[in-house]
This record gives C-alpha cells, sequence and structure tokens, in this order.
C-alpha cells in the first residue's frame, strides 16, 4: 500500500497511534508546498489532515491534494467542534470529517470506508485506459491484448502518465519526476522517450499520448472531454 | 537500478521468454551475442558474464583473455521477429575486465567515455544517422552483386520485394521503439535508405546495430541479401551512412543562433572547424575498409574534399536548413561514415573532432559553394580545400601521428586498429584484381 499524506508534520499522538495499529503506512507532510515534491512514484493512497490547530494552512493543503497530480485520493479532516461551521464553504476539498473528539476506531472504519468506496487503499495493480493496460505487479504493459514490449524506462514513463490521465506535465516535470533530478540529458530526452513510446503501441493509439504544444505532454483527454 | 533489473527479471519471467541474447560489438563493428537462459539472467545483471575474449577481433591480448559482459538494463527488449510462444529478449552489453574496470577494447565504453568528456563540458550529444544499403539475390562473391529491381530515387515499383522489405524493417523497428524518420528507394537500383529520428548517441550507436542486424535478418527470412558493403557495385554510388549531429546545452540548442545569418552558433562553427580540421585524421575509421574508398571516389554523392557548405552535396559537412522558426533542428551532418562503419567509434571520433574545434576555438574556413567534383586539384589547392584520404593506406598513414584519435579510441583500440587495417591492406595489395586482367592481360 502506498503511504497515506498526513498533516501535520508531526501527527498528533492519538491520530498516529490509530494509523500504526490499522497498520496504514503514512508520511507526514508540513505544507502544501511539500504535497508535490513528497508524492511517491505511484501517488498518495489518500490524506487524512488534522485541521484542529490551524485550519487555514490545512485547507491549503487539501487545496493541493485535490488540485494535485492524483486529486482523487481520498481526504479524510479532522477537525474541531467548533470548527464545523467553516466546513459549509469548503467541501469539494474533503471527502469525509470526523471530530476530534471521534474514538480511534471511528477514524480508521471511515478510512477504510473512503478507501472501499475510491478502490484506492490498496496499491492499484491495474491501470486500464480504453484498449491500454499496464499491470503495475508485473510491470507488463499491453494494447488490444498484444503485449507492449517496453524498455524500463519507456515502462516507467508510461506508468507515470497513464497513473494521472488527462493532466498536462511539462517536459521537465516527466524529467525529473520519471528520470529523477540528476539525469543529465535535458528534456529532449523524454521527447525522444514519447516518440519511442508512440512508435510502440502503434499509429491507431499513438493518439493516446498527447503532445500539448508548447506546454508538453498529456495522457489520454483533458478533463470534462465527451467522447 | 535495482528497479531496472527487477523490471527485466519479472519481465522474462511473466512473458515467458525462453533466451536472453547479449550484444556487444567487436572493434571493426560486427555484432556479437552470446545467449544465456533465464536461470542466468540474474546472475548476468547482478555481476555479468565471463567469456574467452580472445575470439573477438580487438579484444585480445596478451596475458589475461576472460573479460566481462555486463547487460546495461535499459537497453533490455524483446526481439519482435522472434516466435510469440517463445520470446527472445536481448540486451547490450559493456565490456569489462574481470576486476570490473572498463575494458579497453569494448567500443561501447569508448564512445562512453567521449560523451562523458562533452557533458563534462555541458553538452549532450544527439545523432541521426541516414542508412543505405543493398538487397542481392545472394552473398555469392563468385558473381557481380544481383539487385532485385531496376528502381531508382523515389520510384513507385509494383510488387518490388526490396521495398516491401524495406517497409516491413521499418515496422519492426518501430515495434523495437525505434522510429523512422523516412525511408526510400535510393538511387541506385535496389539499394535503399532508412532515416533514423534523432536519439542520444549512445542510443543511435546501438540502434545502428539493431537496424543492420533487423534488416538483414528479414532479408534472409526471405531468401534475399542484405548488404552495407560501402561501394558493392561500380559504377553506380555506395552506401553512406551521413549523420546529422547536434549537440544541446540543457534545453537549447548550442549549435543554433537565430541571430546569426547562418542559423549558427558559435558553438556549431568551431564544432565543424573541429571535424575539418581532423576530417583526414579520423577517415579510416568512418570508412575502415578498403572498399569504402572505392565509395568515396568523387562524382557518386560522397565526399572526396574536406569542406563544409549548406546546400552542395559534395562537400564532407553540409550544413542543413533549420526548419523556420524552430532552432532546436539545427545540426550539421557529416557524410564520410559509410554504412559499414563501427557506429560506437565514428561517434566517438566525430563528436571528439567537435569538441576539439570547440576547445582550440579554431575558425571556420569559408562555405564551398561550388561543385567540388567539377573543380580540378589546382583550382581546390588554391582555394585550400584538401583531399579526403584516397585509400585505406593513407587513411591509416594520416590517422597515425593524430593525438586526437589516440586519446579518443585509448592505446588499445588504437594499436589494435593500425595493425589490423595495415594487414588488411597488406592483403589487398598482394591481389591481381579483375581490372588488371581485363585491362593489362590482352596487351601487355
Amino acid at each position: 500500500m502506498e503511504p497515506l499524506l498526513a498533516h501535520p508534520d508531526p501527527l498528533p499522538a492519538e491520530i498516529a497511534l490509530a494509523l500504526d495499529q490499522a497498520g496504514v503506512p503514512r508520511q507526514a507532510v508540513a505544507s502544501a508546498d511539500l504535497v508535490e515534491a513528497t508524492a511517491p512514484d505511484d501517488g498518495w493512497s489518500g490524506a487524512i489532515v488534522f485541521a484542529a490547530e490551524d485550519l487555514e494552512r490545512a485547507l491549503e493543503l487539501c487545496q493541493a491534494v485535490r488540485s494535485g497530480e492524483s486529486p482523487l485520493a481520498p481526504l479524510l479532516l479532522v477537525i474541531d467542534p467548533s470548527q464545523l461551521p467553516a466546513l459549509a464553504a469548503c467541501r469539494h476539498l474533503f471527502d469525509d470529517f470526523c471530530l476530534t473528539s471521534a474514538p480511534q476506531a471511528e477514524l480508521v472504519a471511515r478510512l477504510e470506508q473512503l478507501f472501499w468506496r475510491t478502490g484506492l487503499g490498496s496499491r492499484p495493480e491495474l491501470i486500464e485506459h480504453g484498449a491500454l493496460v499496464l499491470n503495475l505487479e508485473t510491470y507488463q504493459a499491453s494494447i488490444d491484448g498484444r503485449p507492449l514490449d517496453l524498455t524500463y524506462m519507456e515502462y516507467e514513463l508510461l506508468r507515470f502518465l497513464a497513473a494521472r490521465p488527462g493532466k498536462v506535465f511539462t517536459r521537465e516535470t516527466l524529467l525529473s519526476r520519471v528520470w529523477g533530478y540528476e539525469y543529465f540529458g535535458g528534456a529532449r530526452t523524454v521527447d525522444v522517450h514519447i516518440r519511442r513510446l508512440r512508435a510502440k503501441v502503434g499509429e491507431e493509439h499513438a493518439h493516446l499520448i498527447q503532445t500539448v504544444r508548447s506546454v508538453g505532454y498529456r495522457f489520454g483527454q483533458p478533463p470534462g472531454w465527451i467522447r | 537500478m535495482h528497479n531496472q533489473h527487477d523490471y527485466v527479471l519479472r519481465t522474462v519471467e511473466e512473458r515467458g521468454v525462453r533466451f536472453v541474447q547479449l550484444w556487444f560489438t567487436d572493434v571493426l563493428g560486427t555484432p556479437k551475442a552470446f545467449t544465456i537462459t533465464p536461470a542466468e539472467i540474474e546472475n548476468a545483471l547482478e555481476e555479468g558474464m565471463t567469456f574467452d575474449g580472445s575470439a573477438i577481433d580487438g579484444f585480445s591480448r596478451i596475458q589475461e583473455s576472460d573479460v566481462l559482459a555486463r547487460p546495461d538494463a535499459t537497453t533490455f527488449q524483446i526481439l519482435p521477429w522472434r516466435e510469440d510462444d517463445a520470446p527472445v529478449a536481448r540486451v547490450f552489453c559493456d565490456i569489462s575486465n574481470v576486476d570490473g574496470t572498463p575494458f579497453q577494447g569494448c567500443p561501447r565504453h569508448v564512445l562512453r567515455r567521449t560523451l562523458r568528456r562533452a557533458r563534462d563540458l555541458g553538452f549532450t550529444v544527439f545523432a541521426a544517422p541516414e542508412i543505405e544499403y543493398f538487397y542481392f539475390t545472394d552473398a555469392d562473391p563468385e558473381h557481380a552483386p544481383t539487385g532485385l529491381d531496376r528502381g531508382s530515387y523515389f520510384q513507385l515499383t509494383v510488387a518490388d520485394l526490396g521495398s516491401d522489405l524495406r517497409q516491413r524493417s521499418v515496422l519492426l523497428l518501430e515495434e523495437m521503439g525505434i522510429p523512422v524518420e523516412y525511408s526510400q528507394h535510393e538511387d541506385a537500383p535496389s539499394q535503399h535508405e532508412i532515416d533514423l529520428r534523432y536519439t542520444d548517441a549512445l542510443t543511435m550507436a546501438d540502434t545502428v546495430m539493431t537496424t543492420r542486424l533487423v534488416v538483414k535478418e528479414l532479408a534472409q527470412e526471405n531468401g534475399v541479401y542484405a548488404s552495407f558493403m560501402p561501394k558493392p557495385l561500380a559504377g553506380v554510388q555506395g552506401s553512406g551512412m551521413h549523420t546529422h549531429f547536434s549537440l544541446f546545452e540543457g534545453e537549447d540548442n548550442a549549435f543554433a543562433d537565430p541571430a546569426d545569418n547562418h542559423g549558427l552558433s558559435k558553438t556549431a562553427r568551431a564544432f565543424i572547424a573541429g571535424l575539418l580540421h581532423n576530417a583526414g585524421a579520423i577517415t579510416a575509421v568512418t570508412n575502415q575498409w578498403v572498399n569504402s574508398y572505392k565509395r568515396l571516389s568523387p562524382g557518386y554523392e560522397a565526399p572526396a574534399h574536406v569542406s563544409w557548405a549548406h546546400n552542395n552535396r559534395s562537400a564532407l559537412v553540409r550544413v542543413p536548413f533549420a526548419k523556420s522558426g524552430n532552432p532546436d533542428s539545427t545540426r550539421i551532418e557529416y557524410r564520410a561514415p559509410d554504412a559499414a562503419c563501427n557506429p560506437y567509434l565514428t561517434f566517438a571520433l566525430v563528436v571528439a573532432a567537435g569538441l576539439d574545434g570547440i576547445e582550440a576555438g579554431y575558425d571556420l574556413p569559408r562555405e564551398a559553394a561550388a561543385n567540388l567534383y567539377a573543380m580540378t586539384p589546382d583550382e581546390l589547392a588554391k582555394d585550400g580545400i584538401r583531399p579526403l584520404p584516397g585509400s585505406l593506406h593513407e587513411a591509416i598513414e594520416v590517422m597515425r601521428p593524430s593525438q586526437l584519435v589516440a586519446e579518443t579510441l585509448g592505446d588499445h583500440v588504437f594499436e589494435w586498429f593500425v595493425r589490423n587495417k595495415r594487414a588488411e591492406w597488406h592483403d589487398y595489395t598482394t591481389q591481381v584484381s579483375q581490372f588488371e586482367l581485363d585491362r593489362y592481360l590482352p596487351q601487355l
């Protein structure tokens, strides 16, 4: 299971204990600006945000999670009863909430319910997008049932993009997220690999990876696109 | 690193790969391989596979002959032309000594070392070759090569096996993630060309090896023969491997300067100047066979003189006009290499020659606007245009004093290469050719 984003850093002891007992891995993130940078390769499995101490800062972080690469991450907000009236203005920023007074068991049960509903709680085994299927467990990709024989970097690039459909990435972002910051070679490397991927998926599926002029690349259609 | 190994191991398991071919290249650019079973792949990735290097051209040394083939996991690829129910994969290898240090006779290492130098100067090198070759009915040296068609440049021929094979080769290459810019029927009968899309120079050298193999493999499956021999037929043009090079500094094409009237930066000019300065010395490698110099004789679209120009196909270095508004496509084309060169050593020397120009700050001579084939030796000399070496013998003698070539190839490859090529020349000079019999026997 990918770790859960947990805020603030450090997490209040009772929440940390609840997560530990439930066996939910987590990674503490102190502020909104660290959400993208600290995200694991396969994205967060979800988020638990303790807002009782600093609501404004917590909501800022929720906003970052929502607008980030994995906007689906289920988000559980933990608030103080006095903050209840503030929820009306920010319902789009969380999936569920509970009060600081809730017993540990309730907190864990709510998380599990969220994971179940979004299907994200365990590491996703398959990414399916039209004719394309990526099996993250076996590293195998196929299109129209035909296996795609990818090199490691081609696979990594496709996996990164396919896990975040509809989102546009600059070549620089792809380079740093897929190849790593220490990679020397410049953004042309990304173009070269995109071209190789398109060659391998074949002309009829080459549109799966779209070039967004003077920005970068996007997997699949933009959000809101209607077939 | 370990993820890459995992990736290879899982793929071998999931796809039921039966054999993994470990590919490498000898000093002359001949593809070499040995095959291992899935049971050995993990160990091969971790520690490399030991083999006796003494049987490989240019690998032999006096004392220690065992070397290690170390798979470069990033190049692991299932071969698309094998049966799907028993897939075979290949992986390129770097050759190292048993103690793990790079083996000096490994051409891939020579190129890696040169690209590291480029990188230390802040440059990434991209290359895009245009590979020419012929289809013949067979490879029997007892008779003159026989082409499969009488087509010519861009001709659309009906039910032409050669063009069909070329197109199927291109599809196979694409399946292997090798994008092809375009492919066409070339000038000569049964001659074809495949132009590859640019990629980094090391990957491209691997890709050239793969391309030659795919083309040959498909031809063989269809009962014909594909040849990359530089000049298999007298009277028509030979098979070159014109290669486009560009240097990038981070995101920027270091060759481009939109403010310049040629669109060329100072770096590009110095690179070309370095290439021209060292052109004679690197020719023995870019054109490494006795036969290579038959292609370089004037009049057949191959360069014979050290010159540069924009749109003059007799020039050694051509600067194609960058697409308007796209300075990133600025590049230079080196036209000497033939299709039978060792791409690792060729790319290494072209890059080293260009970097020499940048470091030494050579000035770029005047562009050669005229058709050089039409100029007399006197006119060429007056313009300061030197000829390229005219034979393998001459090329070796021009190469021998070159510090640049010795340093780039390393002592091991350099000394072996000189010895091997002198022997080849010696063997050639002791032959009596058909030309001599035809010309002399009736009258002398």
